[in-house]
Order: C-alpha cells, then structure tokens, then sequence
C-alpha cells in the first residue's frame, strides 16, 4: 500500500512545554492506524499537530505536500477532518447544521445535501434528532454527530480522539462497527487514538505505542497485541 | 468546551423551526399603524423603543451569535450619532443620507477594534471593550476636536419638514414620520440580521461561539469572522445611533456613558440572547422599566429598577423570547 501521511521528527509544544519529543510514523492509505498511550502521552497533541491546532516543528507531509507551514483551515481543504477529544459539537445549533458546518468549505450545494442525507444512512438516529439542538443529544449521538460532521468534509483521513469516551459498551460497539464501514466503503484513512487498547487494537491494522511524547513501540496490530509490555500495560491480562 | 457566552440548552426546543411569515405579518401590521392611535409623546417612545431594539440587535449579534462580549456599545452608538450629526451640521447633508454613512463609519470602527480584540477573550474582551465604552465621552468633549463635535455642548440637528404630499394627504406629524423611517428600518435591520444568521457566515458565527476550536478545524476562519461581526455588530448599533440623534435633534456627550453601554447589554439578556426579535422587547424594557421605577420613588429608582430585573431574570431565565418559546412548545404539546 501506498503512504498517505509521512512524519518526521514531529515536536509539538503548549508554550515553553514541549509535549512530542521528534515522532516519526506514517500512515497507509486506506488504513486505519491507532496511537495507544497513558494519559499526557501525548496522542491528543499528535492529532492537534497534525490539523495544525499546536506549535509544531518537523515534517508532516500528505501525500508529499508540507502540512506543517499551513493554518488549520488549509489543512481541513487537504481533506484532513478532525473529530475533536469531547466530541466538540456545536450545542446550541441543530445537529443538522451541525453536518452542514462540516462541509463548511465546500461549495457544492447539490452534493452537501447528498452527503447530509449519506450520513442519516450510517447514523439514522441523527435523521430523527436533525432539528434538535445538539447540546440535548445523549453522548452516543453526539459522538455519532461529530463523526457525521467529519464525514460531511469527504475526508482523505480522517483524525480520531477517544471516540469511545464515557459511552456504553454497546454503542461503543455500534459506533466502531460503523467506522469499519466507512473505513471499508468509503476507503476513507484513520488514525485513532484511544485509551482502550483492545478496542483501537480491532478496529486498526497498524498501531503506535507514545509514551511520554516518544514513539516506543509500532507494528502491526496482530504483533502488537502479542507484545508483553502492551499486554501487561494496556491491555491487563 | 465552554464558551464565554452562557450556553442555555433547552430540551423541548427545536432550533430548526423557522417563525412563518404569515405570523409576522399582523405584527407588522400592528406596527405600522400604531402611530395613528397612539399621541405624540407615545409614538417618540415607540420611536425610541425600535431604535434601541436596532442597537440591541447588533449587541446581540456579537455576543448571542459568536459569543463575543462587549460593555463598549455606547461607543458605536456614539459614533454613528455625531457621524450623522456633523454631517448634517457642518456639511449640510440630507438627514436621510447620514443615517447609513453613520453605520458605515461604525462599521469600520468596529472591524478595526475587533482585530486586535481577538487576542481577547471573554472577560478580558469584556473589559477592552469598557476602557472603550469610558473613554469616547472624554473624546468627544476634548478640546482638540471641540470645532468638529461642539466639545460640551454638542451639535444640534435639525430634521426636514415631513413630505408636502403626505402631510396633506395623511396629515402625518413630524413624530408620525420619523416613527415609520425608524420602523421601515428597524424591518429591514431584522430582515437582513434574519438572512444573516441562517447562511453559512451565519453558521459559521455560531459554530465559533459553540466551540472555537472545532470550528476552526472545520475550516472556519475564525479571526476574520470575530471582526467581520464586531463590524457588523457596531454597523447595527451606529446605525441606530444615527436615528436616534436626527429623531432627538441634539448629540451630546454625556447621552453617550457607559450607563448606555449597560442598558444596552440589559436589553439583550432581558430580550433573549440569540434571538432576533427579541430585541424589540429588550428595547421596550431598557425604555420603559427605568421611567417607571422613577415613578414609583425617585430616590430609589435604582433600586427598584435592580429589583424589577432580577424578578425579570428569575421569570424568563432564557429572556423574553426564551419565554415565548417555552409558551409556545407548551401550547403545541396540549393541542
């Protein structure tokens, strides 16, 4: 497979706090890539380093073009969609405003509405709440709107953060079973961050392992779960 | 993430559901012949009540829409005021001409204040916005610009007669006529404010106010955005200034304080923040409410007026359109 991200020696930092300490990994097209690690590891700073979100210094290279000098409004227009730790709804507008919001730049009048209407396909519960004000949704259909609104960008890859955060098992279940299918349909590349291991570990054919800002251990999925360390750390048993 | 802006979320709200247009058009109705019922004293506080919901409005459109704080409107005000005033003072113009010159003017003051208040949040855009608010009352009574702005004493304005043909034919009043100008126009400000807040930039605005990080990584250009609506905001607000000082015919410094900057940020809780038309209720409350507590006590005005508005806010925690709203879903849900 041919690489859709390349990174190389990526620093980021909040102030005089530097957080990733020079990353290097790459990602697969069509792949779905996961970042395993403690909290303050840093794999929400990876993501905002990639959307351009930190101070960041190395390269990060999208099919070859330099990401690293451009604002996050340009990286989005890359086809770059980032679904924010804490999901990042907008609560007081309609969750179907929402998804028009991630389409935000693109102009295609005709297709946005196709697409809003792709999106009811893989969550249909948003069809039901599209006129109620997103701050109201329960946690599983805010997860599911702020990956819809992702989506609605016709992403290239797309930036993952804890989706399974504080929601139920079983929608966590539904959720990820849904984004294997727009991984698989829709051939749309991801890279997940997740605190559970074993989740991330299904979902994902390659996997990173950040500790404190360093890149420790990386492989494939299969040979990552075989791995003692990450089985006595991340996954406890 | 939280947003400056207290974030009211209402579960039996739809955000979707649009007012239809047959329900606006009797209030429309209403409006325009209001004047012919009411005296002339009645139909000036009419006037007064539209030209603050137009300024409230532009509050709004700051902080309901894109969550931007701001206790310096007095200022814009101010500015759109003596804009029209030295217009037609001291070079003759039409009154009607000055009256969108002085949002113009408001307009670009407000973009250019907005640039460097974007490294600005909350309280301390809050407080930028109050050294703004103080400071223009001084300004405008400088001795350095006394020739332009008539220091202390201020300008007088003084209105055209109304139109021959509509005072033969209508026997309209002065009061009559500028009542409906400042009517068409309060119509129009909604109008476009209306348009504004359910197209793209309007989303956009929203989503900033919502979650600005997440709006900037859906490609929103938040920085132009935040001083695109301060202008708009200040446009708004000196376009009321403007009226205000033709219908009054006078612009002193002293009508311009931070007081006004307060009653207007009043207007806006008590009307409903993130509401369009509720700005005309807001109008009507930062007009009325203060006269009649001086009715009751002159000594303690203040304080009745204190009351009478936390007794306000406890009723309508969501400002009056929040109330009429609720009203309605409740309405809907027993028929």
């Amino acid at each position: 497979m041919s690489q859709l991200l390349d990174v190389k020696g990526l620093e980021a930092s909040y102030g005089p706090t530097k957080v990733l300490h020079g990353l290097d990994f790459s990602l697969e097209q069509g792949g779905v890539t996961t970042i395993l690690g403690a909290n303050g590891a840093g794999k929400t700073t990876t993501l905002r380093a990639i959307s351009g979100m930190v101070t960041r210094k190395g390269a990060i290279q999208l099919e070859g073009a330099e990401l690293t000098t451009l604002q996050t409004a340009d990286i989005t227009r890359k086809g770059i969609a980032h679904v924010p730790e804490g999901r990042g709804t907008f609560v007081r507008m309609s969750a179907e405003d929402n998804l028009r919001l991630g389409a935000y730049s693109r102009s295609d009048k005709a297709g946005i509405a196709e697409d809003v209407e792709r999106v009811y396909g893989y969550f249909p519960i948003l069809k039901q709440r599209r006129n109620q004000q997103a701050g109201t949704l329960s946690g599983g259909e805010a997860q599911m709107l702020a990956v819809g609104r992702a989506l609605m960008l016709r992403p290239r890859l797309l930036l993952l953060d804890e989706p399974s955060f504080g929601l139920a098992p079983l929608i966590v279940q539904e959720l990820f079973e849904i984004l294997k299918r727009i991984n698989v349909e829709e051939g749309v590349s991801m890279l997940l961050v997740e605190q559970n291991a074993s989740l991330a570990l299904e979902l994902a054919d390659h996997a990173y392992l950040l500790e404190t800002g360093n890149i420790v251990i990386s492989g494939t999925s299969e040979s990552i779960l075989e791995n003692e360390t990450v089985r006595r750390s991340y996954l406890g048993y | 993430m939280a947003t400056d802006v207290e974030t009211r979320i209402d579960t039996k709200l739809n955000v979707g559901a649009k007012i239809p247009f047959k329900w606006v058009i009797p209030f429309i109705v209403i409006g325009a012949i209001l004047p012919f019922f009411l005296g002339g004293y009645a139909t000036f506080q009419g006037t007064l009540i539209m030209i603050y919901a137009i300024a409230i409005l532009g509050l709004n459109l700051l902080t309901g829409f894109n969550g931007q704080f701001s206790l310096g409107h007095s200022a814009f005000y101010a500015i759109g005021a003596y804009t029209a005033a030295i217009l037609v003072y001291h070079l003759d113009w039409p009154v009607y001409a000055a009256i969108p010159i002085g949002g113009v003017v408001c307009f670009v003051a407000g973009f250019l204040f907005g640039l460097p208040a974007l490294r600005l949040e909350g309280l301390y855009l809050a407080l930028a916005t109050f050294a703004l608010g103080v400071s223009i009352p001084q300004i405008l009574k400088s001795s350095h610009l006394e020739g332009l702005t008539g220091g202390v004493q201020g300008l007088d304005v003084f209105r055209p007669k109304v139109p021959a043909f509509l005072v033969e034919n209508f026997g309209l009043t002065m009061d009559q006529w500028w009542y409906l100008i400042a009517f068409v126009v309060m119509l129009l400000m909604f109008w476009i404010a209306w348009n504004l807040i359910n197209s793209r930039t309007g989303r956009a605005m929203m989503a900033i106010r919502d979650n600005p990080i997440a709006a900037r990584s859906m490609g929103v250009n938040a920085s132009l955005y935040k001083s695109l609506t301060f202008g708009v905001s200040a446009f708004y607000t000196g376009i009321a200034g403007a009226i205000a000082a033709i219908v009054i015919e006078f612009v002193a410094p002293d009508s311009f304080t931070f007081q006004l900057s307060i009653l207007l940020f009043i207007g806006m809780v008590v009307g409903g923040t993130g509401s369009i038309w509720g700005a005309v209720f807001g109008g009507f409350f930062i007009l009325t409410v203060p006269n009649f507590a001086e009715e009751i006590s002159t000594g303690l005005s203040y304080a009745i007026f204190g009351i009478i508005l936390i007794l306000v806010i406890y009723v309508m925690p969501s400002g009056f359109a929040g109330l009429v709203n609720l009203l309605r879903v409740r309405i809907k849900n027993m028929l």
